[in-house]
């Protein structure tokens, strides 16, 4: 690896956001896959992050709509593997 | 915040998925006491949602047993429980939708020397009461003791709601100064009642107690709603707060609460 590329491995590393808490929500299906995000969002502080780790496809795309739709900032929704997505929620408001 | 166990989860994430109520909203209804008096054709549709809802406690006043002739209305009672205490006929079915809730089981006439000993221990009252004495009882006994209170009537076809938030809007006595003489008011035979009439205007109690819970939305304070069933109508009228009401108002006449006569067609 160029020290250049190593360079912009780190930055890119720097952007990644660390997520003030995390849940695994994996085996829930709607809607209480939307229920433990939203209690988990409400439990944290104005500015705070948070990660949740799911299996079920259809979350994946409801929960940061309804998030948005709650006023909350979707900063990360990626497919992790075969079966897994990842979320990052950051808490706007309460 | 509260943690909830997973059944709670499951029965409440209607309620928690909801902005205006979330997790914070469950905790508040879960912690909330509201005490009903009557137990009869409102009283039943009332606390029958609230225990779904997921009333921390819940007191029910009512000296009556359950009839026959009660049972075209008062959907918590059933064949099963004719000639049992209706309080206890009530917490039995409430129990049994949701073990969480407390049902409080008060088998006593109301009355002016039981009256706020009955209410203090609650955040909201709710009348569904069935008689025009114990209405203004009510009234007076949440004013001076600053409970809101959320009164419905019924009779035929027609229905009414409003919410006294003492301190804040007009009450009862605002609207309608004293009782009505007992010759007035409809004898037995002509007070028919329309069965499903209670279960229109319990739930827009019901809905009042969980807004005045939640602080959410807008109450009926300082208004009057009234539901015309025939007509499928809904009729809201102002109601000012009268400056010289006997029992809210600047110079209050009535400083002690009293019982009326009891020469009352009971209804619902």
């Amino acid at each position: 690896m160029t020290a250049d590329k190593a360079a912009e491995t780190r930055e890119a590393r720097m952007e990644e956001i660390m997520p003030d808490k995390r849940i695994n929500i994996k085996g829930l299906v709607c809607p209480y896959t939307f229920v433990k995000a939203k209690l988990a969002v409400e439990a944290m502080e104005t500015g705070q992050v948070l990660e949740v780790l799911l299996d079920y496809e259809e979350a994946a795309r409801s929960i940061p709509k309804s998030m948005e739709d709650h006023g909350q900032k979707v900063l990360k929704v990626e497919k992790i593997n075969e079966t897994d997505w990842v979320l990052q929620i950051r808490k706007e408001k309460e | 915040m509260m943690e909830f166990t997973d059944d709670q989860l499951l029965r409440y994430s209607r309620h928690i998925i909801l902005p205006e109520v979330g997790g914070r909203g469950q905790e508040k209804i879960l912690k909330a006491k509201v005490v009903i008096i009557g137990a009869g054709g409102l009283g039943c549709p009332v606390g029958y949602y609230l225990t779904a809802a997921g009333v921390g406690t819940l007191g029910l006043v009512d000296n009556d047993t359950v009839e026959m002739s009660n049972l075209q209305r008062q959907i918590a009672h059933s064949v099963n429980t004719i000639g049992m205490p209706k309080v206890e006929s009530a917490a039995r079915t409430f129990q049994a939708l949701n073990p969480d809730v407390n049902v409080v089981q008060i088998q006593q006439r109301i009355s002016k020397d039981n009256i706020l000993d009955l209410i203090k221990d609650y955040d909201i009252v709710v009348d569904g009461s069935d008689n025009f004495p114990t209405r203004y009882l009510v009234n007076d006994a949440c004013v001076m003791a600053g409970k809101p209170l959320v009164s419905g009537a019924i009779l035929r076809f027609e229905g009414q709601v409003t919410t006294i938030v003492p301190g804040e809007g007009p009450c009862y006595r605002c609207l309608f100064e004293d009782p009505p003489p007992p010759g007035l008011v409809p004898s037995c035979q002509e007070a028919g009642v329309l069965g499903v009439l209670p279960g229109v205007i319990g739930g827009l109690q019901a809905t009042e107690v969980l807004k005045l819970i939640l602080g959410k939305g807008e109450v009926l304070k300082g208004q009057l709603l009234i539901y015309d069933a025939l007509k499928t109508s809904f009729r809201k009228v102002k109601v000012p707060k009268n400056p010289s009401c006997a029992i809210c108002g600047e110079n209050p006449t009535i400083t002690e609460l009293a019982d009326y006569d009891q020469g009352y067609c009971a209804m619902p």
